[in-house]
Formats: structure tokens, C-alpha cells, sequence
């Protein structure tokens, strides 16, 4: 076991896999210097200049150009920098890569990974500060991915990877500096499987990325309180998993989705839906989600807060969930 | 160093061209400043040491023509007519800043002088600039629009696309490559084939005009030409202004991936110290030059006091101007 930040794991991840694959390569601005977070830092040097390569600032050829690497039989990591520029390649990225293996009828894979770095990081305004997993887990042939923790970072960006269709990988900004436990040797972190980050039996939180750590602050407030809730993590949102999310829900009886993007038309709207469906029955109450409201995201602090779940509002939730229900 | 034929020049004009550039340097510095002491709250640009393009293109336009600028913008925008307070209060996120806090650095604006927006994402400006023109166009305007970005966003589709639009619908629109050398870490010229800014806005049909852009007198004079020709309905025309970046990227990069001694020679380049001497030579007391100098510093100074002293936006603007229809405040319950 050895601690390192969030950022070193996924730079274990790139370095494992591109040493134990030679089709493997990353293609990104500025990589060369290690890229905008230093998260390629000293790959070049290690790999050269064809395996981490260096682009002009030109979003919507790097993801095209992914896609024919791709489909020529190596496997691009591909670095969008901020997922705010990703959307300057959505073509590529929706019409083409997630596409390309049903349209032409299955032929060939397209295997690359997209990261695009997601989230709020203090006062980087409304085009550097964008959650739009949502948006992803709604293309079919996408796989979609979010880390909160260095050790699932490696692992399940080495999986990634290995996968063979195209997986849109969101790192999450202010998770750089975390630290915390990487096991040594081989670690992948299996693809669609959630974590469950603390186990309850009060309510279920279902949360992924940033969020998985302010839910688990909350949950120890609770837990000082008295309520044990259970904090799952997705990890992957497309596929989700759906097994530990029902039965942890089948032994609560009350489900809180929460996430840092905007609530609405969210991927907590997904959970909170199919949850409703399957398990009716043994809800307890009504299903509830925390989100973002639907503004940009500004500048100014008092302003940016607006668009943060707070531990508070998980807090509140969570006691409205277990209140006994008075009739209406 | 190419000569600045200095004798001849209208010590009014290039001397408030001169304060101008002392301005735009001393609003930077004083932001860094401020940075280093946690006012600004997002990062910064700055574009110390290209003072001359921001100066030498704006004194050239109109109060009512339109510009559009980039992440690196703060000198345009202050060229433009832009008051220096409300920009170093968004800067610092308080209330009575341009944009109410909303935006900062990278998203200043300033529609009341005809300032369209810095730009968050690179290039994204272009199209943008060559809609302005096409509705100023339809509308029987004579105003321009003029269109700053770096050397970097030309490797972006849509500065071919932008281009190519404005020639095709002959659009009153000055198009300026502000050529730092530099795409954030990587040497453009590294990434781009070809001519470069000019050679590609000439294979569209557009004229392009190459000038040192750390000569305020040449920015000026070749910028003078191409508004002049755009006035006439001429269409679109491509100004590449080569100059170079003495910061890092942003004002926390070190910008360890060039050697120091580039750096210095570049110092030796400033297009400040250039005007300085061509005015020098025309006449102009040194006495009167610090003083543009020592003015601006002091403007500089004491804005940035008085943007600390502003308040804090209301916390409930976060939830104005999104959009008219819908609650913005919806987050399912
Ligand atoms: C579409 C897009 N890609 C990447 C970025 C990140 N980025 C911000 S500034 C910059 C460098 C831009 O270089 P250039 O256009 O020459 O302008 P300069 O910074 O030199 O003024 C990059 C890559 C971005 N903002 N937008």
C-alpha cells in the first residue's frame, strides 16, 4: 500500500496500461508539459513523443482522429483538458464513436477513452466548471465513468482502458489533491459495479464523483445523531448497478439520490425512476434527489454556492426521509 | 529591433496611446497582485508586454463598432472604453462588476462600449464576430466588428469556418491573430502547418497584413488601413500581429518550458519602452513620460483598494438572467 493523490493514481493508471499494451496512447494539448493539471507529467519523456502526443488546440480532430486511430487497432486515450471543451468535439464523439460499431454492423470496436475533467473548482465560472454526465449516460454506446477516490482512479481507468468500446472517463477537478491507500501490483476496479462507501440501514444515498465525500461528512453527522444511512457510490453510471442500489433500497425502504450537476433531467432522475418502478412496494417513502438548481455556474462565491449541495441540505434530506409521514 | 521611426509622430495621439498601455499593464499588475492576496478568486491571463495590439487596434475603432476578445482580454477590454473599476471588481467577484460577479476574467464583457465578451472556450469567438457583422450587416450599420484571438485558435474549425463566412457574405469584420507565440505550454508553431494565420486567411480570399505587434506606431498604422478599407464595404480583413507573452499563461504559471534567456530578450522587446523612445524622439519630455507611467500606477493602485471595499454580489443573483421562461430555482424539491 502506498498513499498518492487522485491525480498520481490516474497517471499509474496511463503508465501501467501503456507499458503493458504498445497500442495504447494518449493525444491532448500540452501533454508534453504534463498537460493543464500535470496529470501526463514526465510521460513523454517516458514514452515519447508518438505515444503521449502533443495537438494543436483542435478538440474536434483529436476526438475524430480517436476514432479512426481507434479503428485502425490502437487504443487512444484521448485528454479534453476541461469537459466544457469536450463539447467542442460532441460530434465526434455522439454521431461517430458511440455509433460506429452498430452502424456499420458491428465490424470493429471503437476502444478509447475520453477524460474529460468535470466539476465545480472554485470560481471557474459557467465554461470551466460543467457536470454533464447526464448527457453521456443518455448516447447509447457510451460507457460513462466517474471516479471519487485514487485507488478506484487507477483501477478503473486501467479498466477503462482494456475496455473495448468507448468510455467517457470524468475525473473530477477538485479530487486532484485527494489522497489516499493504492494497492501495489495490479488493481482494476471492474467496470458498472458501485461501491458501497458506508453501509446503513436507515436510507439509501446513492451518489457518485464529488459528491461520495460529502455525503459520507454528512452520513457521520447523522450517525452522531443516531441515523446509519448507506452511501453508495456508482463509479460507473452507464452501466449502473443496479443490484446493490435495489437491495440496499430493499433494506431501507428510502432512497436520496444526490449529485453535484443540475437536478433536472439529471442522472438521479434515472435512479430515482427505475427505483420507483422496481420497488414500489417497498418504499417507505418517496424516492428523493439533491441536485444542482438549473443555473450556470458563476463566478463569485456567494453566487457559485448556490449551485453546491450542501452537507446541510443531505442532512435535511435525510431527516425528511425517516420523519414519521403525517397525513396530508 | 526593427527602427521606430519616431520623429514625425503626433505626440498627442501616440502619448495618449502610451498612457493607455501604462494602463493596461498597471490593471494587470495590480491584479497579480491581488491575486497573490486572494482578491481575484479565478485565474487570470495577462497579457503583459502585447499591450500594443490591445492599444494600437482599439484607438482605430468607433465607441459603437464591436469587439470581441479572449480569455486574454483584459487589455482590449480596457482599450475599448471599459471602466477599469467594474472590470477589477468582477475580477475580484464583488457586486458592480461588469457582469455582476457572474463571470470574471475570462467572461468580461462590456455591451455598453461595444465589448461582446472575453471567451472561455478558445476560438469560440470567430463565429461569433462574424454574426455580429452579418447582423449589423442586415441591419444598414456602418459599424465594424473586430475580432481578437490568439495563435492558437486558428488550429480550431471555426476559424476557417468564421473566415470563410465573413468573405463569402462580405462582412465588415477586422480579424486580429495576437501571435504570443504560445498555446498555453506548447509552442504554436510546434502545432500549426502551413503560413500560418495569413496564408490561411489568403487562401479564403481575405487580405491579410503581418506587422510587429510590440510597435504601437505599425499595430496603429496598419490597423488605420484595414478599418479604413472594411468602412468602405471592402469585406473582412486578417491582421497578424506577432508579439509575445512575458507572464506564464496564467499569472500562477511559471512557464518553465522556455529558458530564461528568451525571456529576457523579449523584455528587451516592450512595446511600452518602444513608444517611450519613439516619443522620446519626437520631443516628448521624459518628465511627461513617468508621469503617464506613475499615473497609471497609481489609477491601478487605487481601483484595486476600492474594489476590496465593494460588497459581495446578493447571493440571489445567482438566480437572475438565466433565462425568462422556467424556475431557475427548480432542483426537485
Ligand atoms: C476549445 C478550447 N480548448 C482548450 C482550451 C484551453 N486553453 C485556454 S487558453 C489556451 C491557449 C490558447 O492559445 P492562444 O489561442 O494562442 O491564446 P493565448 O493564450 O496565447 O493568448 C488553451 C489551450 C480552451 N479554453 N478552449
Amino acid at each position: 500500500m502506498a498513499t498518492d493523490t487522485y491525480l498520481n493514481a490516474g497517471r499509474r493508471a496511463v503508465i501501467e496500461e501503456m507499458q503493458r499494451d504498445g497500442s495504447v496512447w494518449a493525444l491532448g494539448e500540452d501533454l508534453g508539459r504534463g498537460g493543464v493539471f500535470g496529470q501526463y507529467k514526465g510521460l513523454q519523456e517516458m514514452f515519447g513523443t508518438s505515444r503521449i502526443a502533443d495537438t494543436p488546440i483542435s478538440e474536434a480532430c483529436i476526438m475524430g482522429a480517436a476514432v479512426g486511430a481507434a479503428m485502425t487497432g490502437t487504443r487512444p486515450i484521448v485528454e479534453m483538458r476541461f469537459s466544457d471543451f469536450a463539447l467542442c468535439a460532441v460530434d465526434e464523439l455522439v454521431n461517430q464513436a458511440a455509433k460506429a460499431r452498430f452502424m456499420f454492423g458491428g465490424q470493429m470496436r471503437v476502444p478509447m477513452v475520453v477524460r474529460e475533467p468535470i466539476g465545480m473548482w472554485r470560481s471557474s465560472a459557467a465554461q470551466h466548471s460543467q457536470s454533464l454526465e447526464a448527457w453521456y449516460a443518455h448516447i447509447p454506446g457510451l460507457v460513462v465513468v466517474t471516479p471519487s477516490t485514487p485507488a478506484d482512479n487507477l483501477g478503473l481507468l486501467k479498466s477503462a482502458i482494456r475496455n473495448d468500446d468507448p468510455v467517457v472517463y470524468l475525473e473530477h477537478k477538485n479530487l486532484w489533491v485527494l489522497e489516499g491507500d493504492l494497492p501495489d501490483g495490479e488493481h482494476l476496479v471492474p467496470l458498472g459495479e458501485a461501491a458501497i462507501a458506508r453501509a446503513g440501514d436507515a436510507v439509501t444515498i446513492v451518489t457518485w464523483s464529488a459528491m461520495r465525500h460529502v455525503c459520507l461528512i454528512a452520513a457521520e453527522t447523522l450517525s452522531a445523531q443516531g441515523v446509519e444511512v448507506e452511501v453508495i457510490d456508482l463509479r460507473t453510471l452507464w452501466p449502473w448497478d443496479r443490484d446493490t442500489v435495489f437491495g440496499s433500497v430493499q433494506r431501507t425502504g428510502r432512497l436520496l439520490v444526490v449529485q453535484e450537476s443540475v437536478s433536472v433531467a439529471g442522472f438521479g432522475a434515472e435512479i430515482a425512476a427505475s427505483v420507483a418502478e422496481a420497488l414500489h412496494h417497498d418504499l417507505k417513502a418517496p424516492v428523493r434527489r439533491l441536485g444542482a438548481p438549473r443555473i450556470p455556474i458563476a463566478y463569485a462565491p456567494a453566487l457559485e454556492d448556490r449551485a453546491r449541495v450542501s452537507q446541510e441540505s443531505i442532512i435535511d434530506a435525510v431527516r425528511g426521509l425517516i420523519a414519521p409521514r403525517t397525513a396530508a | 529591433m526593427a527602427q521606430d521611426n519616431g520623429h514625425n509622430l503626433d505626440r498627442d495621439r501616440f502619448g495618449a496611446m502610451l498612457q493607455l498601455m501604462h494602463r493596461i499593464r498597471a490593471f494587470e499588475e495590480a491584479a497579480i497582485a491581488a491575486q497573490k492576496d486572494g482578491l481575484v478568486l479565478g485565474a487570470i491571463h495577462p497579457s503583459i508586454g502585447q499591450e500594443a495590439v490591445a492599444a494600437g487596434i482599439c484607438a482605430n475603432l468607433d465607441r459603437n463598432d464591436l469587439l470581441l476578445s479572449t480569455h486574454r482580454g483584459h487589455g482590449h477590454t480596457l482599450a475599448k472604453g471599459a471602466d477599469p473599476l467594474a472590470m477589477m471588481r468582477e475580477l475580484f467577484g464583488r457586486a458592480g462588476g461588469t457582469c455582476g460577479g457572474k463571470g470574471g476574467s475570462m467572461h468580461i464583457a462590456d455591451f455598453g462600449v461595444g465589448m461582446l465578451g472575453a471567451n472561455g472556450v478558445v476560438g469560440a469567438n470567430i463565429p461569433i464576430a462574424t454574426g455580429a457583422a452579418h447582423g449589423l450587416k442586415l441591419q444598414g450599420s456602418d459599424r465594424i466588428v473586430t475580432c481578437i484571438f490568439g495563435d492558437g485558435a486558428i488550429n480550431r474549425g471555426p476559424f476557417l469556418e468564421g473566415l470563410n463566412w465573413a468573405r463569402v457574405f462580405d462582412l465588415p469584420v477586422l480579424f486580429v491573430c495576437e501571435d504570443n507565440g504560445f498555446s498555453a505550454t506548447t509552442r504554436t508553431r510546434e502545432m500549426t502547418g502551413g503560413g500560418g494565420a495569413g496564408a490561411r486567411a489568403e487562401s479564403l480570399g481575405i487580405p491579410a497584413v503581418a506587422v510587429d505587434g510590440n510597435d504601437l506606431v505599425a499595430v496603429d498604422a496598419a490597423a488605420r488601413a484595414a478599418i479604413a478599407d472594411i468602412r468602405t464595404g471592402k469585406g473582412p480583413v486578417l491582421m497578424h500581429c506577432r508579439t509575445y507573452r512575458i507572464t506564464g499563461h496564467t499569472a500562477v504559471d511559471p512557464a518553465t518550458y522556455r529558458p530564461a534567456s528568451e525571456v529576457a530578450a523579449q523584455r528587451e522587446n516592450c512595446p511600452i519602452a518602444r513608444l517611450e523612445s519613439a516619443l522620446r524622439l519626437a520631443g516628448m519630455a521624459d518628465g511627461d513620460l513617468a508621469r503617464a507611467h506613475g499615473e497609471a500606477a497609481r489609477e491601478m493602485t487605487d481601483i484595486a483598494a476600492q474594489a476590496r471595499d465593494t460588497d459581495w454580489p446578493a447571493p440571489e443573483a445567482a438566480y437572475t438572467d438565466v433565462q425568462d421562461m422556467g424556475d431557475p430555482r427548480e432542483r426537485a424539491f
